[in-house]
């Protein structure tokens, strides 16, 4: 049995380092474990997507559509997007942040109206975080991936000290208590 | 130890644990990380070169001195190595080449989507070709092993996706092989003709050696299932191939994808009632198979066209795929876009507004081709700016003297740009270069280059000076601009481009996301003065957008460069000081 988590948003918004944190917490729970991620032009405020596979034997690394157990999306529209790659009973951890893509910011086309809302009209279980607001009050905007990771662990039969034990190694010392503050805020927030 | 490495990751540790000594690389997405990754280990020399054609000669240069040595470079980086590349097959090697050149099927950050694999065929190289993270540490030490003993370099070939792919690796010792010592010897190592002509037939004779390998090397293996269908595959496609099948098919897994085995192939082929090739863009595989007589499968099914994933494979073999609801709704698309506070916008933007014809380059910059600035014309490959400029003016004359100019990033004018200088110097076409020097290779990830002044560790290094060198190039009209002065860059390039001789802007200003790059305040708008007009929006700058009629920064990406300030006619968009 392999699981599929994907991690989707906009370039620059830090998914990386949520995927190093899963890809570190689900290889010592004892996992095969493979993590496909975007570098190069994409990166450069585009929609990127990172697919995180594990369980016994994980042959492809990548996610097709029809195949993520859940979808965890920095930013609405992005969720909206990748929703095609959503398992039927799958579950979706959205950010309430809106960024606006370049069509919108020229005029050509409107940021869509309640995303979420038609994501659930569509079947699709959504949960969605201010995940901006929250990672504001552990300090930092850019601490929304942590929020969101936190979220996540929601949803996850590991133990806290598992994921608090990957947040200590893949973030840099300097951080540690912002991010573990973020990530409480994300587990916490009902 | 386990490990989750990326496959760049695992390469650089092979060259770790091959003992290795010298890496000579130009970035270049999907490859820019195995040499990133090799220099973070002392024991290994590493450098970035000015281009791909320098990377694999310093190379050479580290065999012949019997060291073990290394290149990495993406697909169309092995174009400009191509000169080196096919006369090293004839040289051979005295300590072990590996070179890496990492394809990018379905074109995630490159010009185009060729196959590399015709490289191999064609300079008569052998070529492994690792399926994750654990075979490119692996195949990396046995590419060491087979370069000293067949007298060759390999080529290790990546994709995407094993390259961008974190899988488990096992992590082992560094082992140094024997130190050989440097020995004079021209008839292997001058290629002239009397000497070529005798290291031809060596050639050939090592391709018949190691196609022998290729029957009975482990790097190639049988993985036998049903009989009902029976795939050749390599790469990443053997993921999906296996994905899809489990043991339900036999698969014969390629990892030495040059030469390939001919009696491993056919004794495969008898043991299967059907047989299917599925291999990504060309069809490399399924020719060799068809020459062999046999009755195959392959691109009548698959796509020459694109990356493949899991589905494509299940779709095209007949097996079910999972059921798939997209949201019912047209979404905006999200390309990639220049970066707040990016250097190169203001310069753009005064290119647009003089309604220049701009021939571009490739790096970050090439999204100035993107709306609503869509201020580039032509892309090609590196270099071509600066020496397609040339051929323009050479063709219209003043017509395109007084209105095209050349844009190229300072890493891609160190890469290639520098000899189509020359060539207008030369030649006399009275063409305006701009040199978008940001201080940094910006698109593969922040790269340090010879203009920059320091090395691949972030030390102190050597600096060639742009201005002198175009100056010494016979260009004398060369000067400076900040692209974030949009007067100043208005006045450049409208007296470059009326200039009666060829001239050279340097639009200069550190790359926004470097670190020691200071932010200042976001800008703030007023929406009491703000009229709607749209001006600012003109700049395609993304922490700019309306709503409600009226311009609206983003503070969380504004950062505060205030070339949106300048083009407010009705003081809407102040500074908000440092």
């Amino acid at each position: 049995m392999v699981h599929n988590i994907m991690i989707v948003g906009v370039g620059g918004q830090g998914s990386l380092l949520a995927s190093k944190l899963l890809g570190h917490l689900l290889l010592q729970e004892g996992y095969d474990v493979k993590v496909s991620e975007v570098h190069g032009m994409s990166q450069r405020g585009g929609s990127v997507v990172t697919y995180v596979r594990f369980g016994d034997h994980v042959y492809s690394p990548v996610i097709d559509k029809g195949e993520a157990d859940v979808i965890v999306s920095f930013e609405t529209l992005e969720a909206a997007r990748w929703i095609g790659y959503l398992k039927k009973d799958g579950k979706v951890i959205v950010s309430t942040q809106e960024i606006d893509p370049m069509p919108v910011i020229t005029g050509a086309m409107s940021y869509p109206e309640h995303l979420v809302d038609k994501m659930r009209a569509a079947g699709v279980t959504v949960d969605a975080v201010d995940a901006l607001t929250l990672a504001e009050k552990a300090g930092s905007a850019k601490a929304a991936n942590l929020v969101l990771m936190g979220r996540l662990s929601r949803y996850s039969d590991f133990p806290e000290s598992a994921w608090q034990e990957a947040i200590e190694a893949c973030v840099p010392k300097k951080y540690l208590e912002l991010n573990r503050v973020a990530f409480a805020e994300g587990r916490a927030e009902q | 130890m386990k490990q989750l490495l990326l496959g760049n990751a695992a390469l650089a540790r092979g060259l770790y644990e091959a003992g290795c000594s010298v890496v000579s690389s130009y970035p270049g997405t999907p490859s820019t990380e195995v040499t990133e990754e090799a220099a973070k280990y002392d024991e290994i020399y590493c450098e970035w070169a000015p281009n791909e054609k320098v990377a694999m000669e310093v190379a050479f240069g580290a065999s012949l001195a019997g060291k073990r040595s290394f290149c990495g470079m993406k697909h169309v980086g092995l174009n400009v190595a191509a000169d080196p590349l096919f006369t090293l097959s004839y040289t051979g090697v005295t300590g072990g080449i590996v070179i890496c050149v990492a394809d990018d099927a379905g074109m995630h950050s490159s010009q185009n989507e060729q196959d590399s694999r015709h490289y191999a065929k064609s300079a008569k190289l052998p070529m492994l070709e690792p399926s994750d993270s654990a075979e490119a540490l692996e195949f990396t030490k046995r590419a060491f092993e087979l370069s000293e003993e067949y007298d060759t370099p390999v080529i290790i070939k990546m994709c995407t996706r094993v390259a961008h792919s974190q899988s488990v690796v096992e992590l082992g010792e560094r082992v140094l092989p024997e130190t050989i010592p440097y020995e004079k010897n021209i008839a292997k190592y001058v290629m002239m003709p009397g000497n070529a002509k005798r290291r031809h037939p060596v050639v050939e004779e090592r391709m018949k050696k190691l196609t022998a390998l290729a029957e009975t090397t482990d790097l190639n293996r049988e993985e036998m299932g049903g009989t009902e269908l029976g795939i050749i595959t390599s790469s990443t496609c053997y993921q999906y191939v296996k994905e899809v099948f489990g043991d339900r098919a036999s698969v014969l897994k390629l990892g030495m994808i040059h030469p390939l085995p001919v009696q491993r192939i056919l004794d495969f082929a008898a043991k299967v009632d059907r047989l299917v090739v599925v291999e990504e863009l060309d069809d490399v595989i399924e020719q060799h198979c068809k020459a062999l007589g046999l009755s195959v499968s392959g691109k009548d099914l698959f796509p020459v066209i694109d990356e493949f994933s899991q589905n494509l494979v299940a779709e095209k073999l007949g097996q079910p795929i999972p059921e798939s609801k997209p949201l019912d709704e047209v979404l905006p698309v999200r390309p990639p876009v220049m970066c707040a506070g990016c250097p190169h916008r203001g310069m753009f933007y005064t290119l647009s507004k003089n309604k220049c014809v701009v021939l571009g380059d490739i790096g970050c910059y090439t999204l100035g081709a993107v709306a609503p600035l869509s201020a580039i014309e032509s892309t090609l490959c590196m270099g071509a700016s600066v020496s397609g400029l040339h051929g323009f003016n050479k063709a219209l004359g003043k017509e395109g003297e007084q209105h095209a100019v050349g844009v190229i990033g300072d890493s891609t004018f160190m890469h290639s740009g520098m000899t189509g200088l020359a060539n207008i110097a030369y030649n006399q076409s009275n063409s305006t270069v701009v040199i978008l020097d940001n201080s940094i290779t910006g698109m593969t990830g922040h790269q340090q280059n010879p203009t920059t002044g320091y090395n691949i560790k972030g030390d102190p290094a050597g600096k060639s000076d742009l201005e002198s060198l175009c100056h010494a190039m016979g260009i004398h009209r060369v000067r400076v601009v900040d692209p974030y002065d949009l007067k100043a860059c208005d006045a450049a390039v409208k007296e470059e481009l009326a200039a009666e001789e060829p001239s050279v802007i340097i639009s200069r200003r550190p790359c926004v996301l470097l670190k020691y790059v200071k932010h200042n305040k976001p800008i703030i708008a007023d929406a009491e003065k703000c009229r709607g007009c749209k001006r600012c929006m003109g700049l395609g700058c993304p922490a700019i957008s309306m709503r409600n009629g009226k311009a609206v920064i983003d503070n969380t990406l504004c950062v505060g460069c205030g070339v949106c300030e300048q083009l407010c006619a009705f003081d809407a968009l102040k500074s908000g000081e440092v």
